[in-house]
């Protein structure tokens, strides 16, 4: 019994009730409470990083032992994969809420702004901790109602439409989910992943099996928005107020999509040949669609939204070629590789995506328009926003110092060593591609003439944003360290030993 | 088995309703209705025939007891959709005051 999982998902829940408790009485105090509990998780879950290592810790909430070895009562599991996913959270969380001490003081109702803020935290903290199908579910509607709430919280025309659209395909999505829960449970009669993984293993019939992976696929495919369910992510993200942007489009669609998608299908499911190609297919068309959406733009914030789609991508695509390369059997130091490249992209994206989303944000706030047209020559005003942006829009399209450049050439080393020579083309088309589209945003925002007729001059936005951006454009430039053996090892591998060997996720947990 | 189906039937009915109707509340409606065929699934996943309600008694050991664990399940989905539903709701009187209309076909800002 590890005590400190549950802190991860009581600390913010806790937050959350005293937020609104204290900030009926205190003024400020909410923004601090916020800002003190995402410094307190981000160090504790760099701690958990740190100590993890290969190690599987869990925690059987309310102490039930497993009965003649079947686990009853609900599990949370801490190991490599999840501390890696807990870091972005917090990180990212943190950066938001310092972001926010700034920006969310234009808007009325500050306290429910926090305290959702934290519902959201504690939603995605549980998503990632639970070892348990239903309570995966439970926590991803907590995070999932959250975020309705902040997408919608400028109220205007825009925001309440994105929130409704948002709402209607999120519901449908935990619909499916739901549904595929029960099937598993009609079957399996556990909720427990790895005990729903052993109970497979003694014999399934083939195409219920096959049916309740795609419900699954289709679910958890609709929160990550990967292509034929994107529709909802270019509002939501962009209609949201920027700091809860780049929390949506670093953190949300990743914990509650990808990393589900991932640990359900490396873990519970056995690794098929079907389903893999599936999975690469997604992948390959959300990274090449969504870059074609995204080039049209002219509103920053649905620009970057769609590149989202099209990182992640990135993504599925290479996590997808590992999954070929193990149900084929062949290569494995290839698929190592490939989900290696994935989960390293996975890093990169949080990072320079949630940066690209706060400077769009210091943009607004100082000029009051997201039309790239109608802005221009922000260098000279702006500099720290204009120079972080920039070393963010470099990492996002590949550009060698930076991170996003290192996790690409591993994803495109991967699929020519495993074979996928058009695949590899690809992933290097759209990069190119999406380089243009950066660098017009760029020239756009930054270093074209100033729109003629403007009398006041934007200034720098206030210290406390300029303060995360700062943060996140360093982490931009060290993450590309992840590339070299040692620090890999330390951080990576342990994450990607879970995955390629699921006996090693489930014989801690049932006690083996 | 025809339960089953008529449950399936329930989702899709749900999901026609979602995809056809133009009204908003008409949409969270339908979404109310997948809702319960959901629900519905799931007290039928726990069900065994001929089972009683599960309060153990010792003295009677032959007897059948239904599973009482998607009741469960599905007390704390009803809590969720309760809360969702809600949020819908009131998005949906907010987006009434600034459009002055529940027709989906009006409200159409985000495009492209």
């Amino acid at each position: 019994m590890n005590p400190l999982i549950p802190i991860f998902v009581i600390v913010p829940l806790a937050g959350a009730f005293l937020i609104m408790i204290l900030g009926k009485f205190f003024r400020d105090v909410n923004k601090y409470i916020t800002s003190l509990i995402l410094l307190f998780l981000l160090i504790i879950s760099i701690l958990a990083l740190i100590n993890t290592g290969d190690n599987i810790s869990v925690y059987k909430v309310g102490g039930w032992e497993p009965v003649n070895r079947v686990p009853i009562g609900i599990y949370m599991v801490m190991d490599g994969f999840t501390t890696l996913i807990l870091c972005i959270i917090n990180l990212i969380g943190f950066l938001s809420a310092i972001y926010s001490i700034s920006y969310i003081s234009r808007y009325t109702s500050e306290n429910y702004f926090y305290s959702l803020f934290c519902l959201m935290i504690a939603g995605m903290n549980g998503v990632v901790l639970s070892g348990d199908l239903f309570n995966i579910f439970v926590f991803l509607e907590i995070s999932a109602i959250s975020s309705y709430a902040l997408v919608a919280f400028g109220v205007e025309k825009n925001e309440l439409e994105a929130s409704f659209k948002y709402q209607v395909l999120g519901g449908l999505a935990s619909f499916l989910i739901l549904f595929g829960i029960g099937f598993i449970y009609w079957k399996t009669k556990t909720l427990n992943i790895a005990d729903i993984k052993e109970v497979f293993n003694t014999g399934y019939d083939k195409s219920y099996y096959l049916f309740v992976q795609i419900l699954i696929l289709s679910g958890f495919g609709l929160k990550a928005a990967i292509i034929p369910f994107h529709a909802w992510l270019p509002d939501a993200h962009s209609s949201a107020p920027s700091p809860i942007s780049a929390m949506l489009s670093g953190v949300l669609i990743k914990a509650v999509g990808i990393y589900v998608i991932i640990r359900l299908f490396f873990n519970m499911f056995d690794v098929s040949e079907g389903i893999a190609v599936l999975i690469t297919a997604l992948g390959a068309l959300s990274m090449a669609i969504g870059v074609f959406l995204a080039i049209g733009q002219w509103d920053i914030k649905r620009l970057l939204a769609y590149h989202s789609i099209s990182q992640m991508g990135y993504v599925v695509l290479s996590v997808g070629i590992g999954m070929i390369l193990i149900s084929r059997g062949i290569k494995q130091e290839v698929a190592v590789l490939a989900i290696g490249g994935g989960l390293f992209h996975l890093i990169n994206h949080a990072a320079f995506k949630s940066l690209l989303f706060l400077n769009a944000g210091a943009i607004e706030y100082r000029t009051g328009t997201r039309n790239l047209k109608e802005m221009g020559g922000l260098a000279r005003y702006m500099p720290a926003t204009s120079s972080t942006s920039f070393i963010a829009s470099m990492s996002i399209s590949g550009i060698p110092p930076f991170n996003g450049f290192f996790s690409k050439l591993i994803i495109i080393i991967a699929a020519v060593m495993a074979g996928f020579y058009l695949l590899a083309a690809l992933a290097v088309i759209v990069s190119i591609i999406t380089l243009a589209s950066f660098l017009k945003f760029q020239r756009y925002a930054f270093y074209n003439k100033s729109v003629e007729g403007k009398e006041t001059y934007p200034k720098e936005v206030p210290f406390p944003m300029v303060f995360s951006m700062v943060i996140l454009s360093i982490f931009c430039v060290l993450l590309s360290l992840l590339a070299f053996p040692q620090i890999r090892d330390a951080v990576l591998t342990p994450a990607i030993n879970i995955l390629m060997d699921s006996a090693k996720y489930s014989s801690p947990i049932l006690g083996m | 088995m025809i339960v089953y189906l008529l449950c399936f039937i329930l989702f899709l009915v749900g999901l026609y309703g979602v995809i056809t109707r133009r009204n908003l509340v008409k949409i969270v409606i339908s979404l109310s209705i997948m809702e319960f065929s959901t629900f519905l699934f799931f007290a039928l996943v726990g069900y065994i025939d001929g089972g009683v309600a599960p309060i153990v008694n010792p003295s009677d050991p032959a007897k059948i007891y239904v599973d009482p664990l998607p009741q469960a399940l599905v007390l704390t989905a009803i809590v969720i959709g309760l809360a969702t539903t809600a949020m819908l709701m009131a998005v949906i009187i907010r987006l009434f005051r600034k459009y002055k209309t529940f027709d989906i076909r009006e409200i159409n800002n985000l495009r492209g």
